[in-house]
């Protein structure tokens, strides 16, 4: 029997690996990732509440929906701001960005 | 709750919880990139299992199409050096090890004195006309506002990574 607390739990440890990753990692790509792990372990969160807690409804869905438009614009943003910083600098370490002027 | 068999779930959350480790430890981020697909396919799957299968396809396309590969063309525009070395830890690790472990059992601790008031019952069983339906019913306003952040996303990216011309 899956109950919610199962759904929750995984979501709670890939929320952890990717804060990991965010924390962690030196390349300015590989902290992009693990932000998307994190939003990830966010929408499974979200469509978890939306099945258990309210199934009559898709509120928790058309967030979900909402958090997967932000990502997708939020990579774009960040990938363009990665190789702006590669073209200036020739890295994509993220400590290389230490300047407060370009 | 529901008619799948807990197999599946621990199947499907052992490949993605799996996936994500080694998008995090693997030291060639390019197999980063593509492990970071496969825990994409493993949450549409999640989704799937919680019966949201517009969200699942919305997953699949967004995620394991659009997102990983501007990911990889991230990876290979700004490549130099050694492949196999190129996703290194930096000296903060334990630290962020600590911080993420002690998130992690605060979670699980907190879950265990949840009481959530689970509620019986099945979705619609059409899940594309009810979100439709939501987006443009309810939930009209920040579905323009979002329209509107991805054009200003998509401007933003353009101006920022456009060659930039020498002045002097």
């Amino acid at each position: 029997m899956i109950t919610l607390n199962h759904y929750l739990a995984l979501g709670a440890l890939l929320f952890a690996i990717g804060l990991f990753g965010a924390l962690a990692k030196k390349n300015a790509i590989a902290v992009l990732m693990g932000i998307e792990l994190m939003l990830n372990a966010v929408n499974i969160n979200l469509v978890a509440f939306n099945r258990f807690l309210n199934p009559a409804q898709v509120g928790g869905q058309v967030f979900a929906i909402f958090v997967i438009a932000v990502a997708a614009a939020e990579v774009a943003v960040g990938l363009a701001l990665v190789i702006n910083l590669y073209r200036q600098r020739l890295a994509s370490n993220v400590d290389e960005a230490d300047w407060l002027k370009w | 709750m529901g008619g799948a068999s807990p197999a599946v779930f621990w199947i499907l959350a052992t490949i993605t919880v799996a996936s994500a480790l080694a998008v995090v430890l693997l030291s060639n981020i390019v197999h980063s990139a593509l492990y970071l697909v496969l825990t994409f396919i493993g949450v549409a799957g999640i989704y799937v299992l919680l019966e949201a299968e517009f969200l699942a396809a919305v997953q699949v396309l967004v995620y394991a199409g659009a997102v990983a590969v501007l990911l990889i063309f991230g990876v290979m525009l700004t490549r130099r050096g050694d492949i196999r070395k190129s996703n290194p830890f930096h000296s903060y690790h334990a630290a962020g090890g600590v911080v993420s472990l002690a998130l992690f059992i605060l979670v699980i601790l907190a879950l265990g004195r949840s009481p959530w008031s689970v509620q019986p019952g099945y979705g619609p069983q059409n899940t594309v006309g009810a979100i439709a339906e939501a987006f443009l019913g309810p939930w009209v306003l920040p579905f323009e506002i979002a329209a509107v952040l991805l054009l200003v996303g998509i401007i933003g990216a353009i101006l920022l990574a456009r060659e930039v011309k020498q002045e002097k």
